[in-house]
C-alpha cells in the first residue's frame, strides 16, 4: 500500500477532521505541519485551485476538501466503517455532514465579526445548533453514529469543539448549554473518545492564537 | 413490489434538473410534483424535509433523501449498479466530489447573484462567474466529459446551468461561447443525452421566469 502524508495546521478544525478518520480507522500517515501563512510550494501544488489545508496525499495523489477526504478514507479503508451500509441511511448521514458544512461558517463569522455582522452570525450560528438538537440523527444515543463514531461526528466535532474557543476570544456565546441538553452530552462523550481527546489543541494555545488573528484581522479591515 | 418514486420538483431549479436526469439515465419511473415555492409548498414537501423546506425532495417508499447532489449519490447507489455516474477508484470519485462541490460552492451561487442583481453586485458576481467557468474548463481539458468518456457525476452537477445561459448572457451582457467556448461544446454534447434534453427547460422560459422574478423582487 502506498503511504500518506497529510499536510494539516495545528489550529485548524479541519485538519482535525481527518487526523480523527486516520486515527479512528488505524491508518498509518506522516504528518506534514504547514507553517500558515507561508504555504509551502507542495500545497500549492497539490491544492491549486483553494490553496488550502487539509489535503492528504496517497502515494502520488492528493485529495482536498475535509469531508471529502473523509469520504475517500472511507472508501479505501473499509475497517472502523463511517458510513452505514444502507443508501438510505448514508444519504441521511450526509445530509447532516451538508447542513454542518453549509451553517457552520456562521461560526468562523462570530468570531471574525463585530457588530451587527457578529449578531446576525450568533443568530444563524444558535438556528444551526437548535435544529441539530432537534433532528440530528440517533437522537437518544451517545453519537450521531448510534453507539460509535461517525461522519457526522466527526464534522460537527470540528465545529463544535473549536465553538468555546471562538466564544472566548470574540466575546461572543453561542452555545446555550441550558436550551442544547442533547449537544451538551454529545460534547462531553464525543471529548472523551480516547482518539479524540488525544487529538486536540492545547485550548490556551488555540485561544492565543486566535486571539491574534482576530486582532490583526479586525485592525486590517479598520485601517482601510 | 413497484417502487414508488416521487420527485418535489420546481421547473428552473438546477438542483431538480440534476435529479431528474439522474433518474432518467437509470430508467427509473418517477412521479415528478410541481411545487409552489413562491407561494404554497405541499404538506408532502413540509413533512418530509423539515429542515430545509426545499426542493428537489426525493420521496423513495416513503424515505425521504434531500439535497441534490445527495440524492444523485443516492439514485448511483440504489438503481443500475452498472452504469455508475460515480468513477469506482477512490481516488476518481474524490476529484468528482471535489469538482461537483466547486459548482456548488463557486459557480451556482455566483451565477444566481448575476441574474439576480444589478449595477455593481452584478459585475462582480459576473466576473466571479466567468472565472469559475474558466477554472472548469481547464478542469475539463480536451475530455468529451468531466470523468473522461463517460457521462458522470461533474456533468451532471454543472449541466442544468446551461439552461440558464442566455438569461445570465442577456441580463448581464456577455457571451459564453466567447469566455468559455470549450464548455459550450461540452455542453451541447450533454444536451444530446435524452435525459439530458428532457430534464432542461427552455432557456427563454428561464429568462421570462428571471425577469419577472427580478420585477417582483424590485416592486417589494
Amino acid at each position: 500500500m502506498d503511504g500518506v502524508k497529510l499536510h494539516a495546521f495545528w489550529a485548524s478544525p479541519f485538519s482535525a477532521r481527518v487526523i480523527w478518520a486516520l486515527k479512528i480507522k488505524g491508518i498509518p500517515f506522516e504528518h506534514i505541519e504547514e507553517d500558515l501563512p507561508n504555504k509551502s510550494a507542495l500545497l500549492l501544488q497539490y491544492n491549486p485551485v483553494h490553496k488550502k489545508i487539509p489535503v492528504l496525499v496517497h502515494g502520488p495523489r492528493p485529495v482536498c476538501e475535509s469531508m471529502v477526504i473523509v469520504e475517500y478514507l472511507e472508501e479505501t479503508w473499509p475497517q472502523h466503517p463511517l458510513l452505514p451500509t444502507d443508501p438510505h441511511k448514508r444519504a441521511v448521514a450526509r445530509f447532516w455532514v451538508k447542513f454542518i458544512e453549509d451553517k457552520s461558517p456562521n461560526v468562523w463569522m462570530v468570531y471574525r465579526t463585530v457588530g451587527e455582522e457578529q449578531e446576525k452570525a450568533r443568530r444563524d450560528s444558535s438556528e444551526m445548533l437548535s435544529i441539530l438538537e432537534e433532528h440530528g440523527p440517533n437522537k437518544g444515543k451517545k453519537f450521531f453514529g448510534g453507539d460509535s463514531i461517525n461522519i457526522v461526528d466527526i464534522a460537527f466535532g470540528g465545529v463544535a469543539l473549536w465553538m468555546g474557543a471562538m466564544e472566548e476570544v470574540s466575546g461572543c456565546k453561542m452555545f446555550d448549554a441550558a436550551k442544547l441538553p442533547r449537544l451538551n452530552a454529545w460534547i462531553a462523550n464525543f471529548k472523551s473518545s480516547p482518539v479524540i481527546a488525544e487529538n486536540l489543541p492545547d485550548r490556551g494555545k488555540l485561544c492565543d492564537h486566535l486571539a491574534r488573528l482576530r486582532e490583526k484581522r479586525l485592525s486590517s479591515s479598520t485601517s482601510k | 413490489m413497484a417502487d414508488e418514486v416521487i420527485l418535489l420538483d420546481f421547473w428552473p431549479s438546477p438542483f431538480g434538473m440534476r435529479a431528474r436526469i439522474v433518474l432518467r439515465e437509470k430508467g427509473v419511473n418517477f412521479d415528478r410534483r410541481e411545487e409552489e415555492l413562491l407561494s404554497n409548498k405541499s404538506p408532502l414537501l413540509l413533512e418530509t424535509n423539515p429542515v430545509h423546506k426545499k426542493i428537489p425532495t426525493l420521496v423513495h417508499n416513503g424515505n425521504p433523501v434531500c439535497e441534490s447532489l445527495i440524492i444523485v449519490q443516492y439514485i448511483d447507489e440504489t438503481w443500475g449498479p452498472e452504469s455508475p455516474l460515480l468513477p469506482s477508484d477512490p481516488h476518481e470519485r474524490a476529484r468528482a466530489r471535489f469538482w461537483a462541490d466547486y459548482v456548488d460552492k463557486k459557480i451556482i451561487p455566483a451565477a444566481r447573484t448575476t441574474w439576480g442583481s444589478t449595477g455593481d453586485a452584478q459585475e462582480a458576481a459576473k466576473k466571479e462567474y466567468i472565472e469559475g467557468l474558466k477554472v472548469l474548463e481547464g478542469e475539463l481539458g480536451d475530455k468529451a466529459y468531466f470523468g473522461g468518456d463517460r457521462f458522470g457525476y461533474v456533468d451532471v452537477s454543472l449541466i442544468p446551468l446551461y439552461s440558464w445561459f442566455y438569461a445570465l448572457e442577456t441580463l448581464a451582457n456577455f457571451s459564453h461561447e466567447e469566455e468559455c467556448p470549450k464548455l459550450v461544446g461540452w455542453a451541447k454534447c450533454c444536451m444530446q443525452r435524452e435525459s439530458v434534453a428532457k430534464s432542461l427547460p427552455d432557456q427563454h422560459k428561464v429568462y421570462d421566469f428571471m425577469l419577472e422574478f427580478r420585477k417582483k423582487r424590485q416592486a417589494k
